[in-house]
């Protein structure tokens, strides 16, 4: 057994928070209220020194790289950053009632740039280089000898129809009935078998989880294997 | 020139231009007073069901839009959903629950649901403390929507937006809890813990066609119109390119050739 106190509050911790599996309880509860508390405190500091403190404030007072690593390199000074620090300062007017309308000012900046850069992106690697990939090798796979590679055909086929049939599913301005309507619904099919295949698949990577964490209990704690 | 466009992508501007103008055809199509058909989606349908559920049971709903920023699309998309619950639960006096895990989604959603009371003539009914913060941390913030979960046993979740590693344990609690669960997320490997964990999911693309869905909003779905124009363009290019590409190489005929290269320049990125 070990004489870690590390090892023993980890367990203690572990055990509380699998106590989950029988009911809500006090252990729990406590477990569930530290890991609350100190993930925010953690990610708040996190946020200052690897954020707010390289990106603004050693931006507009570059000896400031100088409190963190006394052999840094002086950056230039960089005043542009003043404009998204100022509409971070923004966020803060939320907790005065009568100016919290300025507040809207940078969400709407944050959210109308995200749309407009992902817009580009989203189509280019979302949907051209997927109907790309798809259709570039055509219906008919050659093997290394020159002749008919039928089972790369036979799976070609499949990903065609299929990838077909499943965007079609997405059509909304139709009957669910008729040719288009049965499409649909083989689309749907398609989509169901890739979804039990990926369960499936990470169905066995929570095991691994499951089996590391009984792993430390049983071998680091414990000691028995 | 050459440092203020990359002219090489023509073909991406071309497709974003044809895309822009065949959402732009449905919406004015809108306009003009055309309403199209749009066909049933069951996840969308099981909201009203699942907050009517809720007021019945005397049980609050809870609502988790996914666990990244406002600028992830699907959280973008899921704050218009969340309008549309929130007219609901303002209309049954249905208490509403959402844990957020980050500030900027606790400023919007608290925008949002305040709008939403107040277009059904509730803002007394609106709270802020409705909508709360948790923590950054992904598993913390799942660890604490567990345990509300487990204590205040809702009757009706919405899980909408991106979710990561945490969708089955938020998924998982829900049913414990015998909630009736309407999920939706484009997070393609959340999707398969998601539909066998949750009575009804919006699978990908339905998730951001609820909202048009919900609002009934005429432009909004002439916008959905315009896209399935895009789709189905799409689906034609998926079965015909394929037939032009392997007729190119096995009967070598010229103009085959030359569709193919062109539709394959197209597509090309």
């Amino acid at each position: 057994m070990s004489t870690s106190l590390e090892i023993w509050v980890s367990a203690a911790l572990t055990l509380m928070v699998m106590s989950f599996l029988w009911r809500d309880n006090p252990f729990y509860k406590f477990a569930e209220h530290l890991f609350v508390g100190v993930s925010a405190g953690y990610l708040m500091v996190m946020g200052f020194w690897s954020t707010l403190w390289p990106n603004a404030i050693v931006k507009l007072v570059p000896t400031a790289a100088r409190v963190t690593d006394p052999t840094a390199a002086l950056p230039d000074r960089e005043p542009l950053i003043l404009i998204p620090l100022f509409l971070g300062c923004l966020m803060l007017l939320r907790l005065w009632p009568r100016l919290s309308w300025l507040a809207r000012w940078p969400t709407a900046f944050a959210v109308g740039t995200t749309l407009g850069y992902n817009l580009v992106r989203s189509v280019r690697s979302n949907f051209l280089e997927q109907i790309h990939a798809t259709v570039a090798p055509g219906l008919w796979i050659s093997s290394a000898s020159g002749g008919v590679d039928w089972a790369a055909t036979l799976n070609q086929l499949l990903l065609v129809v299929g990838t077909a049939c499943a965007l079609a599913y997405f059509t909304y301005t139709r009957s669910g009935r008729g040719f288009r309507g049965g499409v649909a619904r083989s689309g749907l099919l398609v989509l169901m078998i890739a979804f039990g295949a990926s369960f499936a698949y990470a169905v066995m990577s929570r095991i691994t989880l499951l089996v590391g964490r009984l792993q430390f209990l049983l071998g680091d704690w414990l000691g028995l294997v | 020139m050459s440092n203020w466009f990359d002219l090489s992508t023509w073909n991406l501007a071309l497709v974003l231009a044809a895309m822009g103008a065949a959402v732009w055809w449905g919406v004015r199509g809108a306009r003009g007073g055309f309403r199209p058909a749009i066909r049933r989606i069951a996840g969308v349908e099981a909201m009203e069901e699942a907050v009517g559920r809720a007021t019945e049971l005397g049980r609050p709903v809870f609502y988790v839009a996914g666990t990244q920023d406002l600028d992830d699309v699907q959280t973008v998309a899921s704050m218009g959903i969340l309008g549309a619950v929130g007219r609901m639960t303002a209309r049954h006096g249905c208490n509403l629950v959402m844990p957020t895990d980050r500030s900027l989604v606790l400023a919007a959603a608290r925008e949002v649901l305040r709008e939403s009371y107040t277009a059904v003539g509730r803002p007394d009914s609106y709270a802020p403390d409705m909508v709360s913060y948790i923590s950054d941390d992904q598993f913390g913030f799942a660890a604490r929507v567990d345990g509300m979960i487990a204590r205040e046993k809702p009757a009706a979740c919405f899980l909408q937006g991106a979710f990561f590693a945490e969708s089955l344990l938020l998924a998982e609690a829900g049913a414990h809890a015998g909630a009736l669960q309407v999920a939706g997320t484009a997070t393609n490997h959340q999707l398969p813990f998601l539909v066998a964990a949750c009575d009804h999911v919006l699978i990908g693309e339905e998730f951001f066609a609820a909202e048009a869905y919900l609002s009934g909003d005429p432009e909004k779905l002439g916008s959905l119109r315009g896209q399935d124009v895009v789709k189905n363009v799409a689906v034609l290019l998926l079965l015909g390119v394929p037939l032009v590409v392997t007729l190119a190489g096995v009967a070598g005929w010229t103009w085959a050739g030359n569709l193919r290269d062109f539709v394959l320049r197209l597509l090309q990125t």
